[in-house]
């Protein structure tokens, strides 16, 4: 069988899987008695037309750049994590008592100690299933599922019976002090210029943008990088070639859970200003999603995250508005990963007939 | 805790049991054929919906089983398609097939009853009766056992009995039929059947869509057994508990029953707080035993409590030789 050219197995098979999913999704609004077009009209109003829905837009794309390379990275190295949303979680509660206890403390201080304690908790989250991946053979897929219930009902026994102030009825911590509050992109230069009013997304998109450069320099510029590719392309190689397989994938989860742990920077410390159960409210699925999407580079993933960032607030849009239910966007994402992460092949052998078809009619002409 | 108040702890056990019992056999078809489905939840949650919308539309709960059982089927062949004929991950289309349900049957129930992604209440022939076992009424008075036939034994809905049949059935099909036999081996080595002459993807085909049957069935239990309609995300992570008890039992039919049984007597005290704190002398929050399934299932998984060896083919496709 002929092969598919190196540019369109990385742009197209993406971009062809996406149209499947959004074609469907036509489908599916249109059985619903709505309008596709019109639909996307208003998601893309809704999403991109005010300051507002940009702010929110890029405010979720930070969320999904922490956790689309938080799969990624895992999945460079040969691991599915789907404990992005656990690991979220716990981060969460790492960067909400730093905020509790160390908030009156000053900014410079207390921004670089809650994102370390983001990404520790979270990497502490992943380590278990880590280590049991690594040293007993378990499979990390269903311990990291397990542990995201664990976490949950974690943080739900410390929501309710530990963190929560007394006379406060909801299950949540009490809110962080003042001085926590993060600059929104309406008061960073630069971003100032378009942004007037303001927006949920802050400084973390940067540092969100940071994190993504670093995995990208980590991965393809250092032979730690090298070690966890090379290990998760073939791990009977690598461990032929000294890469020590314990170490490959204690590194690769843990960094993958510090990842996922920092996005509570954004949507904990940033956006809700206190601790809430549901606090990851999905993201760390989503991060599966965007790594499938964004072909598990950095790059991939940032514009991945862009676009569930437009499909996530667009979608809130069309349950704001129309008969369409906000669920719309839990099948639009569940079609993406199906299509670039399962029926991949499906689309690779529809795409190199195709080519082939093409070049063959080119070849005839040139005959004639 | 008094006599009265096991036996109620034990009827709720066995209530709660029944749809992870269905699923966790439904999982141990498919993957005993190399086939991981971690979208047993999905296919549940579609079923649910299926069979209460249109349990509700007919006013019949058997047209709703069959729907139920059919949504299920679809998401199965799916997941068939992806994993067997495209060779794709399977992990990865169990995920998200769940998304995918987890979204349209939301979709589907509010187009149908616009009440906000619920079903109307089932009420007469659209659902489940119990079912009064013969001499129940007459034995009750005989002392303890009596009352354990009446309260724990008696009473159910059809699909409980139909899913404790479905244990020895199950046994019987894997270990004493010929289909038993290479739906075991095409699990553990493939190219040993394909060598064979037997079709690798027709069983697993088979056996992707037995387990369509009984998620169906699990589903379709929830929504017009357990409770009357459906709700969204009604199943509750419940698929995910009848992986882990799957897991837990080793990929056996009788453990099997056991798994679920024990996580389902979990689930059944996590319901009583009251009782566990009145047996224990202190308070326990309910959260912990919520958890207390995926604890001991990631406890089995690291080894502590005997080793869990999945199929060996588990998760692979099988590519023929050329």
């Amino acid at each position: 069988m002929e092969r598919l050219p190196n540019w369109a197995d990385l742009v197209l098979v993406p971009l062809v899987s996406l149209l499947m999913a959004a074609i469907i999704a036509g489908v599916i609004i249109k059985i619903l008695g709505e309008s596709p077009v019109a639909a996307f009209k208003l998601m893309a109003s809704g999403a991109l037309g005010t300051q507002e829905g940009v702010g929110y837009t890029l405010y979720y794309a930070t969320n999904f750049i922490f956790t689309g390379l938080a799969v990624a990275v895992a999945y460079h190295a040969g691991l599915f994590n789907i404990g992005a949303e656990g690991q979220a979680y716990i981060g969460g509660l790492g960067t909400g008592l730093v905020c509790l206890w160390l908030g009156e403390s000053p900014f410079w201080v207390v921004l670089p100690l809650a994102v370390l304690a983001g990404a520790v908790s979270g990497a502490a989250w992943a380590f278990i299933p880590a280590y049991l991946q690594a040293k007993r053979g378990s499979h990390i897929v269903i311990t990291t599922i397990m542990f995201n219930y664990i976490a949950s009902a974690v943080l739900i026994f410390l929501l309710v019976d530990v963190l929560r102030p007394d006379g406060q009825m909801d299950p949540a911590t009490a809110n962080f002090p003042e001085a926590t509050t993060l600059p929104t992109l309406n008061q960073i230069p630069v971003f100032n210029l378009f942004f007037t009013s303001k927006v949920p997304a802050n400084v973390t998109l940067l540092i969100a943008l940071a994190a993504a450069f670093g995995v990208w320099a980590l991965l393809w510029r250092t032979r730690l990088g090298y070690s966890i590719r090379a290990f998760g392309k073939s791990e009977d190689a690598a461990r032929y070639a000294g890469i020590n397989p314990f170490k490959i994938t204690m590194i690769a989860m843990l960094l993958s859970g510090a990842l996922a742990g920092m996005m509570a920077i954004n949507n904990v410390m940033g956006e809700a200003g206190r601790l809430l159960q549901n606090s990851a409210s999905g993201a760390g699925f989503i991060g599966i999603a965007v790594a499938l999407m964004g072909r598990n580079h950095p790059l991939g993933v940032v514009l991945a995250a862009i676009l569930f960032g437009f499909l996530f607030q667009g979608g809130a849009e069309l349950g704001m508005w129309t008969k369409i239910p906000i669920e719309m966007r839990v099948v639009v994402q569940g079609l993406v990963i199906l299509f670039t992460g399962a029926l991949d092949v499906m689309v690779r052998m529809m795409l190199t007939r195709i080519f082939a078809a093409f070049r063959g009619s080119k070849t005839a002409k040139g005959a004639v | 805790m008094d006599y009265a108040t096991l036996l109620q702890l034990l009827d709720t056990t066995i209530r709660l049991a029944t749809p992870l019992l269905f699923a966790c056999l439904a999982g141990l078809y498919s993957e005993r054929a190399g086939i991981f489905d971690i979208g047993l939840e999905g296919k549940m949650l579609m079923a649910a919906m299926a069979s209460a919308s249109v349990a509700y539309l007919t006013g019949s709960v058997w047209m709703g089983v069959l729907a139920g059982i059919g949504a299920s089927l679809i998401l199965a062949g799916i997941h068939g398609i992806a994993s067997i004929t495209f060779r794709g991950n399977q992990l990865i289309s169990g995920v998200a097939l769940n998304f995918v349900a987890s979204g349209i049957t939301v979709l589907v129930a509010q187009r149908l009853f616009g009440q906000g992604g619920r079903t109307p209440p089932l009420e007469g022939d659209a659902r489940f009766a119990p079912i009064t076992l013969p001499f129940a009424e007459a034995l009750r008075d005989v002392p303890i056992l009596g009352p354990l036939y009446y309260e724990v034994i008696s009473g159910h809905p059809f699909l409980v009995y139909l899913g404790f049949a479905t244990v020895p059935l199950t046994w019987w099909v894997l270990y004493r039929t010929r289909f038993g036999l290479r739906l075991r081996a095409v699990g553990e080595n493939p190219a040993a059947v394909d060598t064979a002459g037997i079709s690798v993807v027709g069983l697993r085909f088979a056996a992707v869509a037995i387990t369509g049957v009984l998620c169906g069935l699990a589903g379709a239990y929830m929504a017009t057994a357990l409770q009357a309609g459906f709700g969204r995300e009604m199943t509750a992570g419940r698929g995910y508990i009848a992986l882990a008890a799957l897991i837990f039992a080793k990929w056996r039919p009788v453990a099997a029953l056991w798994a679920c049984l024990l996580f389902g007597f979990f689930q059944a005290l996590a319901l009583r707080p009251d009782v566990v704190e009145g047996v224990l002398q202190f308070k326990v929050p309910v959260t912990f035993l919520d958890a207390l399934p995926y604890v001991l299932t990631v406890l089995v998984l690291a080894g502590f409590v005997g080793k869990a060896i999945p199929p060996r083919a588990g998760g692979e496709p099988y590519v023929k030789e050329r």
